[in-house]
C-alpha cells in the first residue's frame, strides 16, 4: 500500500536494522531449507514474502530484491521499472512523471539512503532484471546464494 | 586537427584512445566546443523530409542527434532516420531509448546502427508511452539506461553479446548518455551521473538548461567528482518562443524546468520571440564559461532554420568550416 | 493463378508474382557483426537468382544484426529483402517506426511472425513484448499503406508501399477442416504467404485442394517452403524436431544411398522445385537452409526456372 510505503521509507533506518538481524537468521536455517528441499519450500515462502514485503513495500516479487540499495523504495514500483536511478521527466514537486499522484520512487529511494547507516550503496551498478525470475523468492535466492555459492540462482 | 572541409559522415583514420571513427568524438577529444542539435523526425517515410531538415542544421554543429519517439509519438524509427542521414554524409547521433524494446531488439539495432555507419549512440530511458498518441502501448523498459550504456560497451570492448556469444566486428560508437540536472533528487542527479560514466558514458547531453544556478551547482559536484574529465558534458539549450510557449512546455515536456523570472522576462518583452532567441544566445555564452562543459545541445521542436540562426548569432561555431553534402551524395 | 490487383508496393517480388511468375524467394540471416560486409558475403550469392531474400529477425530468440538494417543493406546493393518482423521484442511503436525506417530505406515487403519464445534462446531472461500480435501487426501495415495513417489516426504522408506477408504451415486437412487461420491472416492484410518446409508433395496437394474450396488461392500468393537438404541426418533431425515438418522416407532413402549426399540433396530440391512449379495454387517457392545461402542459390540456378520468366 502505498502510504506504508512511504511509511517503511521514512523508517529506512529501522527497516535496515530488522533486515540485519533478519537476513542471518535466514540464512543460518539454510541447511535446514536445503534437506527439506528448496522447490518444497518456495511456495510457502513466496506466499509469505510477497505478503509481507507487500504489505511494508508494495513489493512485486521481482526475484532479485535490491531494497537495501535503493533507500528501502522498491524501484519495481517505478512505472519504468528503473533500477539504477530516475528518468529525466521527475516533476518539480519530486513526483512521477508517469503517475503525477505518485511520488518518484528514486526522490524516495534518495531520502530512505540518507537515512540509513549503510545506503550509500545506492551508487552501486544494478544488473538488469532477470524476467525468468518473476514470482521467485528474493529470500531463499539469497539464502541459497548465501550456503552454496557454487549452486546459486535458480529455483530447483 | 586542421579544420579543413571534412565529410562529418565519414569514417575518420582511427585515433588511439577513441572508440568511434566519427567526427564528434574528435571535435570534443580536441578540447574544441562542440555543438550538437536535434532533428525532429518526419511523420512520413521520405527521405527527402529528413535530408531537407538536416541540410539547414550541417552548417552549424558537429553531429545531429536523430530522435526517438519522444514524446512518445511514433516517427520514423532513429535507425533509419540515421541510415538516410549517414548515407549523405551527415554524422549523427542516434538516440536508443529503453522504452518500446527489449534487449535482444536493442543489441541487434547496435550492430545495425554500426554497419550503417553510426558512430555515435545516446542511451536513453525514454518518455513514458502515456504522453504520446498511442497511450495504450505497452512500456517495454527491458533495460535501463545505465544497463544499455554496459550492454553496449560490452559489445564495442569486449566483441560479445550480453550471453557472451562472440561479435565478430565490434560496434566502434561513441557513447553518450542523457542528464537531467534540473529535476528532483537534486543532490543523487550527479552521483547518478557518475553510475553512468562508470557504465561507459563518454559524453552527456542535457535537458534544456534555463536556470543557471542550478547548472551551477551540479557542474561543481560534477568537478567534484572528476566527471568533466572522464565524459563530455554538453548542456541542452533552446529558444522559448513565447511565455505561452514556455508554460507549456513546462506542463507538458517531462523534466523541462523553467524559472518564473524567465518566463516573466519572456512575457514582458515587447517581441518575446526574439527575446526567447537574445535569451538562448545569452544562456549559451554564459554556459559556455563554466567550467567542465564540453558543448552545447541545440533543441528546437520543429524550428531547425531557427536553430541555425542561433548558433551563427552566438558565435560558438565560427572558424569552423561548414559542410554540405554533395548534390551527388543526396541524389544517390 | 488470378490474383489481380494494384500493385502495393515498389517490388519485383510482387510485380512477378502478379505477372503470374513461379518466383522463388530465399532466406538469410543476419550476421554477428557490426559492419556491412558481412551480410552480402552470406546473402550475395543469391543476387540476380532469388526474387527476393528474407532477412530473419533474432532467430531463435538469439540477437544478431537488426534485420531491418541487413535488409536496408541487401537493397542498396540490388537485392530484394523481405523483412521478417517478430511482434516478441518490440513494441506497437517501435513496431510502427520500423515500418516506416524499412519503407524509407527501400524495403518493399515485409513478413510478420509471432517470433520463438525468449527460452529457446540464448538470453532467457530478456523481458519478452508481445505487445501485439502479429496479425494486428498485418492490420497496422496495411492501414500504414491503404489510409496513410497511424492506428492513432496520426497522417503519414506520403504513405509507404508494403507487400504484406505471413506464415502458413501445410498440414494434411481432415474432412471439414476450415482454414480459419489463414482467412484470419487475408482478412488482417496478408497479401502473401511463405509455408514451412513441405517436402510430402501428396499431402501439399491435398492441402493446396482443400484451400482451393475456400478460394484461398485466388485471394493468396502462395510460395512453398523447400530447401536442399544437407544429409539423410538433418532429413530425419527435421521430421523429430521440426513440428509440421515431414521428409517423405523415399527421399531419406535416396539421400542415404547417394555418395554425395549433399549434392543429391541439392538435386532433390531441384526436381521438387520444378514440380512445384507445375502444381496449381503455387505461385513460388521458399527456400530455407540455415546458413547455406549457397545451395539454395544454386538449386535455384539448376532449376531452369529463371529462364520461364518474361523479360522485365
Amino acid at each position: 500500500m502505498y502510504a506504508v510505503r512511504l511509511w517503511s521509507i521514512r523508517h529506512a533506518r529501522l527497516m535496515e536494522r530488522i533486515y540485519r538481524l533478519f537476513e542471518p537468521t535466514l540464512v543460518a536455517l539454510g541447511p535446514v531449507l536445503a534437506r527439506i528441499g528448496y522447490a518444497r519450500v518456495e511456495g510457502p515462502v513466496v506466499a509469505v514474502e510477497r505478503r509481507l514485503k507487500g504489505l511494508l513495500f508494495d513489493c512485486q516479487m521481482c526475484g532479485q530484491c535490491v531494497l537495501s540499495s535503493t533507500g528501502m523504495s522498491c524501484p519495481m514500483n517505478c512505472p519504468k521499472n528503473l533500477r539504477n536511478g530516475p528518468c529525466g521527466g521527475v516533476r518539480a514537486d519530486g513526483n512521477c512523471e508517469v503517475k503525477p499522484e505518485m511520488k518518484c520512487v528514486w526522490v524516495a529511494a534518495w531520502e530512505g539512503a540518507q537515512r540509513m547507516s549503510a545506503g550509500m550503496v545506492i551508487v552501486d551498478r544494478q544488473k538488469p532484471v532477470d524476467h525468468s525470475l518473476k514470482g521467485t523468492s528474493s529470500w531463499l535466492r539469497v539464502v541459497r546464494e548465501k550456503t552454496a555459492p557454487a549452486k546459486a540462482a535458480q529455483p530447483r | 586537427m586542421s579544420d579543413r572541409l571534412v565529410d562529418p559522415g565519414d569514417p575518420l583514420p582511427r585515433l588511439p584512445g577513441h572508440s568511434s571513427d566519427g567526427r564528434l568524438e574528435r571535435v570534443l577529444r580536441s578540447g574544441r566546443f562542440a555543438v550538437t542539435a536535434e532533428l525532429n523526425p518526419p511523420d512520413s517515410a521520405d527521405a527527402r523530409e529528413v535530408y531537407d531538415r538536416a541540410l539547414v542544421l550541417a552548417e552549424v554543429c558537429d553531429a545531429i542527434n536523430a530522435v526517438d519517439a519522444s514524446g512518445a509519438n511514433t516517427h520514423m524509427s532513429s535507425v533509419g532516420i540515421c541510415s538516410l542521414l549517414t548515407r549523405a554524409g551527415y554524422a549523427v547521433v542516434m538516440q536508443i531509448a529503453c522504452r518500446d524494446r527489449n534487449r535482444i531488439a536493442i543489441q541487434g539495432d547496435v550492430l545495425g546502427a554500426a554497419a550503417m555507419g553510426v558512430a555515435n549512440i545516446l542511451c536513453l530511458t525514454g518518455d513514458g508511452v502515456q504522453c504520446g498518441d498511442q497511450p495504450g502501448a505497452k512500456p517495454v523498459f527491458d533495460l535501463d539506461s545505465t544497463t544499455l550504456l554496459e550492454t553496449i560497451r560490452t559489445m564495442r570492448d569486449q566483441g560479445q553479446f550480453l550471453s557472451g556469444r562472440k561479435i565478430t566486428a565490434p560496434p566502434r560508437v561513441f557513447l553518450g548518455a542523457a542528464a537531467n540536472p534540473f529535476a528532483p533528487p537534486y543532490d543523487y542527479r550527479p552521483l547518478h551521473l557518475a553510475k553512468k560514466v562508470a557504465a561507459g558514458a563518454e559524453f552527456i547531453q542535457t535537458q534544456y538548461c534555463f536556470d543557471l544556478p542550478l547548472l551551477r551547482q551540479f557542474m561543481a559536484k560534477v568537478r567534484d567528482q572528476g566527471l568533466h574529465e572522464k565524459a563530455f558534458i554538453l548542456v541542452g539549450v533552446g529558444p522559448l518562443a513565447s511565455a505561452k510557449t514556455a508554460r507549456w512546455m513546462r506542463a507538458h515536456v517531462p523534466g523541462v524546468h523553467i524559472p518564473d523570472d524567465i518566463v516573466k522576462r519572456i512575457e514582458g518583452a515587447r517581441q518575446q520571440k526574439q527575446e526567447g532567441k537574445k535569451l538562448c544566445i545569452e544562456l549559451i555564452q554564459q554556459i559556455r564559461e563554466i567550467e567542465g562543459v564540453a558543448g552545447v545541445h541545440v533543441m528546437a521542436y520543429r524550428q531547425e532554420e531557427y536553430v541555425s540562426e542561433i548558433i551563427t548569432d552566438s558565435g560558438i561555431f565560427k572558424n569552423r568550416q561548414p559542410r554540405r553534402p554533395t548534390k551527388e551524395k543526396l541524389a544517390s | 493463378m488470378s490474383v489481380v490487383g494494384m500493385h502495393r508496393s515498389a517490388g519485383r517480388l510482387e510485380a512477378g508474382l502478379r505477372a503470374g511468375h513461379f518466383v522463388m524467394t530465399a532466406e538469410t540471416s543476419p550476421p554477428d557483426a557490426g559492419t556491412a560486409g558481412p551480410v552480402l558475403e552470406r546473402a550475395g550469392c543469391l543476387k540476380g537468382l532469388a526474387d527476393a531474400v528474407n532477412v530473419t529477425d533474432s532467430a531463435g530468440a538469439r540477437p544478431h544484426m537488426s534485420a531491418l538494417a541487413a535488409s536496408a543493406i541487401l537493397a542498396q546493393h540490388g537485392i530484394e529483402p523481405v523483412l521478417q518482423f517478430t511482434v516478441r521484442d518490440r513494441n506497437r511503436m517501435a513496431l510502427q517506426s520500423d515500418l516506416l525506417g524499412a519503407s524509407a530505406l527501400g524495403v518493399p515487403n515485409i513478413l510478420c511472425l509471432h517470433g520463438d519464445d525468449v527460452k529457446k534462446g540464448d538470453q532467457p531472461e530478456t523481458k519478452p513484448v508481445y505487445d501485439v500480435d502479429s496479425r494486428e501487426l498485418m492490420r497496422t501495415a496495411r492501414r500504414l499503406r491503404d489510409e496513410g495513417s497511424f492506428p492513432s489516426g496520426r497522417v503519414v504522408d506520403p504513405r509507404p508501399g508494403l507487400f504484406i506477408g505471413a506464415a502458413d504451415a501445410p498440414i494434411d486437412p481432415k474432412p471439414g477442416w476450415k482454414p480459419d487461420g489463414l482467412l484470419a491472416k487475408i482478412d488482417s492484410g496478408a497479401d502473401f504467404v511463405q509455408t514451412q518446409f513441405a517436402f510430402d508433395l501428396p499431402l501439399l496437394r491435398r492441402y493446396l485442394a482443400a484451400l482451393a474450396d475456400h478460394g484461398i488461392p485466388d485471394r493468396l500468393f502462395i510460395l512453398v517452403g523447400i530447401g536442399p537438404l544437407a544429409s539423410a541426418k538433418s532429413a530425419r533431425w527435421m521430421n523429430e524436431h521440426l513440428f509440421g515438418v515431414h521428409v517423405p522416407a523415399p527421399l531419406i532413402a535416396r539421400l542415404e544411398g547417394a555418395q554425395d549426399q549433399r549434392a543429391e540433396g541439392r538435386r532433390i530440391c531441384v526436381e521438387l522445385l520444378q514440380e512445384l512449379a507445375e502444381i496449381k495454387g503455387v505461385a513460388g517457392a521458399h527456400l530455407m537452409a540455415p546458413k547455406q545461402e549457397q545451395a539454395c542459390a544454386e538449386a535455384i540456378a539448376e532449376s531452369g526456372l529463371l529462364k520461364r520468366r518474361r523479360a522485365a
